[in-house]
């Protein structure tokens, strides 16, 4: 605590000049270095959506995905993005919740990601579609046909539970932004100062606009909470209530929700290790943050390990033939390599590194964060493909292996999700200036909570209270 | 000229010239809610902020959310007796799938109102000319009065800067 404490009280030291000049020079600043790095992210992500375009022409027959396997790389990608947005919101509301003075650097770091994910993430069912201009019957309406959505199908309610999340994550991400976009409209000329005009929405800093903020993110901060649980309940039961042998599981909605929170935090470790080193955030994000970030990864990382015990178990004990096919399938047939790789950097990997204090350094959290995210990807890809391999009829057992197109498109979107958060980075402060010089503002109770409690409280639009009360 | 304000370098001075603004108020004819403060920070510890009526925008939460049940129940409840799915002696209207749908609109009511909230009661956004400076992006803190009358302009700008502002200037809409 004491470490935290003066982690926050070395950036309060900081004279706003520095921090505002700190923080502000990626927008106005823009390196060569930048633009190769966009360059070579398009160069990378753009055949994806060229052979996207190739599979759409084509039919999914490109794609590997034959019968009995209709699912393979692209849910694994929706489960992953959508189990990677799980960094940002949530990890945020809960350390906005608590007060939690270190989670200044690191918010908007993460909300971002949750933000980008989510919508790289809802882009594979709509590739997965095949037809993808139909992608609007996902959405419930009543169609010219008098056929109405189903509302007991899980994937129409991966619909409510994404839109609600995106949703509520823009919303969370952008509230706080709106002050810095002021700062920047402020220092802007030309072209950018009208755009920034435009973004900062008549912003002034008003004491009613600033409780009026954070107010309504505190409100967030409690609403998100159960939505980013309810999100990856909601993708387990896209496996969870069909009748599939490994899928039929009542613990896989907390499986779910775990791995997604360990992914998420894994993954927003990487994204903060880059944008300390590309933006030279070195005085902002500190080891001391890795660290906090690390001690979470590895309690993720046993919950991972004890869900997975429990899960793996329970179907040995249990015995089923069918379930029992898939399952060797997994440990010791054509899926063990994956499998163990899996357990080596979700678990045998990290747990040491993130366990000794002396390796929980910046590095040491990067390490661990990588294989997990590499980890957490054979997870995915292990629940979908293996027991669709294995249904309970062996006439109707098959293979899936992707293919050029799945793999192309993966990368590409994967460019893509970088590319987002790399112009992110660019048009916006990446750690929120006014939060990071801010004080916690806990809520006030009783008589504190009264103006009189200070000699000259102004009411939120700026005025006084009136002399007569 | 429509206000004048000055730039405080910090909270204190910023305070003591809110002090001396409303003590002045009667003298120099302006309503006391004529007195503006803008910060590049929240300053409710600062002592400004806490109002004497607490706010009620938390509440409109809970009632989108309500809002938003409501819409989530008679949406998948329509729909399902709509096209009804008869599944081995099963409700039309499933309990389980109908909670869930409710579930997510009743956190979206939340949400949306809670974006709705903030909008209208802080009046965002609003392009229109209105006073503000931009050195207040700057740390500076704004301590000024609207809708002034001009008559006292001088004696105003002599109590901004003996109460530290560092700055004094005038705004006009026009």
């Amino acid at each position: 605590m004491a470490t935290n404490d003066a982690a926050q009280a070395s950036v309060m030291d900081m004279t706003p000049e520095k921090v505002r000049k700190d923080l502000l020079l990626p927008v106005f600043h823009t390196s060569r270095r930048y633009y190769l790095l966009v360059f070579v992210l398009v160069a990378i992500g753009l055949p994806g959506m060229f052979v996207y375009v190739y599979q759409m022409s084509e039919g999914m027959g490109v794609a590997g995905i034959t019968r009995p396997v209709f699912w393979g790389f692209y849910i694994t990608n929706f489960v992953f993005w959508i189990g990677i947005s799980h960094a940002g919101t949530l990890i945020s509301a809960i350390l906005r919740l608590v007060n939690a003075g270190w989670r200044r650097p690191v918010t908007r770091c993460a909300e971002a990601i949750t933000v980008f994910a989510l919508a790289i993430g809802a882009q594979y069912p709509i590739i997965h579609l095949g037809r993808a201009w139909l992608f609007f019957w996902l959405i419930p309406y009543p169609s010219e046909r008098g056929i109405w959505p189903n509302f007991r199908s899980p994937l129409v309610w991966d619909f409510f539970a994404i839109t609600t999340y995106l949703t509520g994550s823009l919303t969370f991400l952008l509230l706080p932004i709106i002050p810095d976009w002021a700062m920047v409209r402020d220092r802007a000329t030309g072209l950018r100062k009208r755009v920034y005009t435009v973004l900062a929405l008549g912003w002034r800093g008003t004491p009613r606009e600033w409780h009026r903020l954070e107010v309504a993110m505190r409100i967030m901060a409690v609403t998100i909470l159960p939505v980013a649980i309810s999100v990856h309940t909601i993708v387990s039961w896209d496996f969870a209530m069909a009748p599939v042998p490994m899928w039929h599981s009542t613990v896989f909605g907390p499986y779910f929700v775990a791995g997604a929170i360990f992914s998420g935090i894994a993954a927003l470790i990487i994204v903060m290790a880059l944008v300390r080193k590309a933006l030279h955030l070195e005085e902002y994000l500190k080891p001391i943050h890795f660290s906090n970030l690390g001690k979470l990864l590895l309690v993720m990382s046993l919950l991972w390990i004890y869900f997975i015990f429990a899960e793996r178990l329970t179907v040995w004990y249990g015995n089923q033939p069918a379930e029992m096919a898939a399952f060797w399938s997994i440990q010791r047939g054509r899926f063990a390599v994956l499998f163990w790789t899996m357990v080596w950097c979700n678990f045998l990997i990290p747990f040491p590194i993130l366990a000794i204090k002396k390796l929980r350094t910046i590095a040491g959290t990067v390490v661990a964060s990588s294989t997990i995210v590499v980890g957490m990807w054979l997870e995915r890809f292990l629940i979908v493909v293996p027991p669709l391999e294995h249904k309970y009829l062996p006439y109707d057992w098959g293979s899936y292996r992707p293919t050029w197109v799945e793999i192309t498109i993966t990368v590409g979107t994967l460019m893509g999700m970088i590319l987002l958060y790399v112009l992110f980075a660019k048009f916006v402060p990446i750690i929120s200036i006014w939060e990071l010089k801010g004080k916690d503002h806990a809520e006030p109770v009783g008589e504190h909570a009264n103006a009189s409690a200070n000699p000259v409280a102004v009411r939120l639009d700026g005025t006084l209270p009136s002399t007569s009360s | 000229m429509n206000a004048i304000y000055g730039l405080f370098p910090d909270t204190n001075s910023a305070r003591r010239a809110v002090a001396a603004l409303r003590a002045a108020s009667s003298r120099f004819h302006f309503n006391s809610k004529a007195i503006v403060v803008m910060s590049s920070e929240p300053l409710e510890e600062e002592g400004f902020g806490w109002e004497e009526e607490r706010t009620r925008i938390g509440w409109f939460a809970p009632l989108g959310a309500l809002v938003g049940a409501g819409v989530g129940y008679t949406l998948s409840a329509f729909t399902q007796r709509s096209y009804p799915l008869p599944t081995g002696g099963m409700p039309i209207v499933a309990m389980w799938p109908t909670g869930i749908i409710m579930y997510e609109l009743t956190m979206l009511g939340a949400i949306v109102t809670t974006i709705l909230t903030f909008v209208i009661s802080t009046g965002l956004p609003n392009y229109k000319k209105r006073l503000y400076d931009p050195e207040v992006t700057n740390g500076k803190i704004l301590v000024g009065v609207s809708e002034l009358d001009s008559d006292y302009r001088a004696e105003l700008e002599q109590l901004l800067y003996q109460d530290g502002a560092e700055q004094v200037k005038e705004f006009s809409k026009d």
